[in-house]
């Protein structure tokens, strides 16, 4: 492995590692004004990006991020205080900054905070922050030449490369101390193609929490074919109907309806509140029958993978919804304290200078009983969806969009015209009834999403298999045609 | 908090000398500090109290047209010289790009041409945690307490941000800004039928304290748009006229004005690409970008470039007049940088608006909503679906059917689309009533007809 560059100061290896006695003496401060529990949240964020466009490599990037967050808790309410300089002085200013939300209390001291093991659900064989520059260089140029070869259509490529390197230690004051290192990379191609007077773009990525092992199954070659074959089906793409139809999800990508429709509405913070439509539902039928739904930190090397969250809780594999009843909620330490339950891991924040907040990893609907085909077959009429821009949630009702940039129509069983840009728009439990059929192709998104919320952003992993929703509304601009 | 806005124009210089002395043949530096406190009361108790100070420096270097961006949070002496030598480099990997390089000297401003906008308020700087979880407090008591019927709360949140910022370029440019914000959210929880429920939202924002909303009024308001949703259903699908409120104009305006941003358009990304001198809009559409609009959000004094900022009128009477452009976009343009150029905290620069805006148009709100016959008024928008590249847009939407000038019912779960360039020329009625609550801002307006994909 070549010399590391990278170490984060706090961590065991690096200059000014923190321990058990110095993570209790600024936890004890955080304490001193009676709060019930604190933690404190190091992290070391370097991250890397890479632009090649006009055939040269435009511009390269490197960004190096260093704080200490410091929460305390008081009944429901929260302390939060970061800075950036790990001085013992600068530590005491934020814990006694973040203590002040329990002010007036009886000091309590943390229990002695011991090192706890972790799983490994990250690749490190070849950490991309560690390889060449010139190696990464390459990759781009190897996209850039493919997607130019493949069709004289093809006018303008872009492609990148980001890397991010994410290190953390986590000392709480009910006894845990974990550091982990969390590694991530996204790989992206976007193909520009114009044919007489008309332009479209096509676009394909991946990546996980690995380093440039990723390319031996995915290579440079394999994305630019797939954002050239987007573009250039796009340019006889037709208008979208508009209204109520079949749609048939592509397995995969197509995760992020769940992520919408449901996911964000089982985030215990919500219904911690009361807030979320599906309050007060556990044990309730709220999907079809053939819907297994779970959130799955454990995928090697997937996006949302997580090895412990943010508060140093370790996360599995949870069923979220088994054969259409809701099982269980997504927790983070605040929402599990309310529910009196152990949190299930789920606790996430953007950095260091958040505050933890329920959140997904890799959210999967499993496999069903049907093949693939005899889906399509099913479909007089109606979308087939694969490519996704993104979605939102009303959390509070269930009513989600998520918009399509690879879509066709379905003409007597058969995928057919490739169609314009649009949204789908439905309500998360009334689409979730309305899965009628479920294919035996589970796939897993190639590590692209991102979620936001509250102002976070965080990686996140989707899964599905095929999947046939009865009717969902299209909001094509043909209306009154089908 | 005092900003040392000169001690910032110093580290930046030493950054800048030291990126040279490494061998860059351009640096340039991004400095900045700030304070921020974020306090929200939910059904009238402290949630979360947020309160903290940062620092970063951002560095773009080029090396004989070899362009490289570095930021840091770590300004400590080894930390800044990590950021230096990475961004070295970094420069000697990427490629030569004949357009990159930094605007011409005789086009910088000098600092004496920087005028005060009026941006920072020592009251905003002073907010404290227990004044902020006073004036939440308020502002969701006043909305619980209209009516029983809302009887959950998402919380009420007071955010205040102050911070400066410098610039200093190897071109000999040094410029400095200092800025507070504070704003006010309310988010209200009303019961609906079918264990739905309803949250609406009302807020106030601005530089300077004392022209704030008062936080009961913020309440009360944002009671009124959550009422006002109970019994929302769909539309059947139909063609439709749409009137866009204007927390989602906005939107639109900033849709477009990312459709005429100089890096979208060298790279034919943008279904304007070569549409200059010619329609775009109706006649009644004209988008103003001034960024010496004194205490407004999106106001400075000189460029992410240090070009001395100025007025541009980007469409006039619904014609493409001018594209936002920085140095680099209008090197590939073969123009003029427009002094649209905005530098991120971690140094990448690109074309940006200022303070942009749909200029108002003669009917006041009520008249315009009068005189339309039959439309969906929008008040919310969901989801991202715009594609740049052809101009098709369609977004989840809500809001209510307006029947003879008057709300009907009020509607959700629809999507409503439209090819963006028939959109914008569909404007037939923009109201008078334009606030600037926002960096882009646009006041109610109504398109002729638009799809409404519903059940």
């Amino acid at each position: 492995m070549a010399d590391r560059r990278y170490v984060a100061p706090f961590a065991p290896q690096g200059a000014t590692p923190i321990d058990g006695e110095t993570a209790a003496r600024v936890l004890r401060i955080a304490l001193e004004q009676g709060g019930d529990y604190a933690d404190l949240f190091f992290e070391y964020n370097v991250s890397g990006s890479y632009s090649l466009e006009d055939r040269i490599l435009r511009s390269a990037g490197r960004s190096v991020s260093m704080g200490l967050g410091v929460r305390v808790m008081k009944g429901d309410a929260t302390g939060y205080a970061y800075v950036q300089e790990l001085t013992p002085e600068q530590m005491a200013h934020a814990a006694r900054t973040a203590a002040q939300i329990a002010a007036g209390g009886k000091p309590h001291a943390p229990v002695e905070v011991k090192p706890r093991e972790l799983p490994m659900r990250y690749a490190f064989a070849s950490p991309s922050l560690e390889a060449s520059g010139e190696h990464k260089r390459e990759l781009l140029m190897r996209a850039d030449a493919a997607a130019r070869a493949a069709d004289p259509r093809i006018v303008r490529v872009e492609a990148s490369l980001s890397e991010e390197l994410r290190e953390i230690l986590i000392a709480t004051s009910d006894g845990k101390l974990v550091h982990d290192r969390q590694p991530l990379i996204r790989f992206s191609v976007v193909a520009r193609a114009e044919q007489g007077d008309k332009r479209q773009s096509g676009s394909s990525g991946g990546g996980g929490r690995l380093g440039l092992e990723y390319f031996e199954t995915k290579t440079p070659e394999y994305h630019a074919q797939q954002a050239v074959r987007h573009a250039l089906a796009m340019l006889d793409a037709r208008e979208s109907p508009a209204g109520e139809l079949p749609v048939v999800l592509a397995p995969g990508e197509s995760g992020i309806l769940l992520h919408e429709a449901v996911g964000h509405g089982l985030e215990a913070d919500f219904n911690r509140k009361g807030t979320s439509n599906y309050t007060g539902q556990i044990g309730q039928r709220v999907a079809s029958e053939l819907c297994t739904v779970v959130d799955d930190a454990t995928l090697h090397a997937s996006r949302g993978s997580i090895n412990v969250d943010d508060e140093g809780n370790l996360p599995t594999s949870m069923t979220l919804i088994e054969r259409g009843v809701l099982t269980d909620y997504m927790h983070d330490r605040h929402s599990a304290e309310h529910f009196k339950r152990a949190p299930s891991g789920n606790g996430r924040r953007e950095s260091f200078a958040a505050h933890p907040l329920p959140r997904m990893t890799n959210t999967l609907l499993l496999a069903g009983p049907h093949d693939p085909e005899e889906i399509l077959r099913s479909v007089d009429y109606g979308i087939y969806a694969c490519k996704f821009g993104g979605g939102q949630v009303d959390i509070g009702n269930g009513d989600f969009v998520f918009s399509l940039t690879e879509s066709y129509l379905i003409e007597n069983g058969k995928i057919t015209a490739p169609l314009k840009g649009v949204n789908l728009i439905g309500n998360g439990p009334e689409v979730m009834r309305r899965v009628s059929m479920l294919g035996h192709d589970l796939g897993v998104s190639d590590g692209i999403w991102m979620c936001g919320k509250d102002g976070q952003s965080v990686p996140v992993g989707v899964g599905c298999p095929t999947i046939k929703i009865e009717a969902m509304t299209i909001g094509g601009t043909q209306a009154g045609k089908n | 908090m005092r900003y040392d806005i000169d001690g910032l124009i110093e580290l930046g210089q030493r950054v800048v000398d030291a990126a040279l002395a490494k061998g860059a043949t351009v640096a340039e530096a991004i400095t900045s500090e700030g304070a921020h406190l974020s306090a929200k009361v939910r059904l009238g108790e402290p949630e979360l109290v947020e309160e903290a100070g940062s620092k970063s420096l951002g560095l773009r270097v080029m090396r004989d047209q070899r362009v490289a961006v570095t930021s840091t949070s770590d300004l400590s002496p080894a930390g800044l010289a990590r950021a230096v030598e990475d961004a070295l480099e970094l420069a000697s990997l990427s490629q030569p790009d004949p357009f990159a390089g930094p605007p011409d000297p005789s086009l910088l401003s000098k600092r004496s041409q920087h005028v005060d906008l009026d941006l920072f308020d020592e009251r905003v700087d002073a907010i404290d945690a227990a004044a902020a979880l006073d004036m939440a407090k308020r502002a969701e008591k006043a909305a619980l307490s209209s009516d029983k019927r809302l009887s959950n709360s998402e919380g009420a949140t007071v955010s205040r941000q102050s911070g400066a910022s410098a610039l200093v370029t190897s071109g000999g440019f040094q410029g400095g800004t200092r800025g507070t914000s504070v704003s006010l959210y309310v988010q209200p929880v009303a019961e609906d039928e079918g264990g739905k429920r309803r949250t609406g939202y009302h807020w106030t924002a601005n530089r300077h304290f004392s022209e704030l909303e008062a936080p009961e009024a913020v309440g009360e308001e944002a009671a009124r748009r959550t009422l006002a949703k109970l019994g929302s259903r769909k539309l059947d699908t139909q063609r439709l006229a749409v009137v866009f409120d204007p927390d989602v104009a906005r939107s639109i305006i900033g849709t477009l004005a990312g459709c005429i941003s100089g890096g979208a358009v060298w790279r034919r990304a943008t279904y304007l690409a070569e549409r200059e001198g010619t329609p775009v809009a109706s006649e009644l559409v004209t988008i103003v970008d001034d960024p010496l609009m004194p205490r407004a959000w999106g106001s400075r004094s000189f460029d992410g470039e240090g070009l001395l900022a100025r007025r541009n009128v980007l469409v006039e009477k619904g014609v493409l007049k001018q594209l936002l452009l920085d140095t680099y976009s209008a090197r590939k343009l073969k123009r003029e940088s427009t002094a649209n150029a905005s530098r991120g905290g971690s140094a990448g620069v690109g074309p940006s608006s200022s303070n942009l805006y749909l200029v108002p148009g003669t009917l006041s709100d009520e008249e315009l909503l009068k005189s339309t016959d039959r439309a969906l008024y929008v008040t919310d928008m969901m989801g991202y679906g715009f594609n740049p590249v052809t101009g098709d847009f369609s977004r989840g939407a809500s809001g209510f059917l307006i029947e003879k000038g008057e709300r009907v019912f009020p509607v959700s779960e629809v999507t409503v689309s439209l090819n963006f360039d028939k959109l914008l020329k569909g404007i037939d009625a923009i109201s008078s009533k334009l606030d600037m609550r926002t960096s882009t801002a646009a006041p109610m307006f109504r398109v002729a007809e638009m799809t409404i994909a519903g059940s």
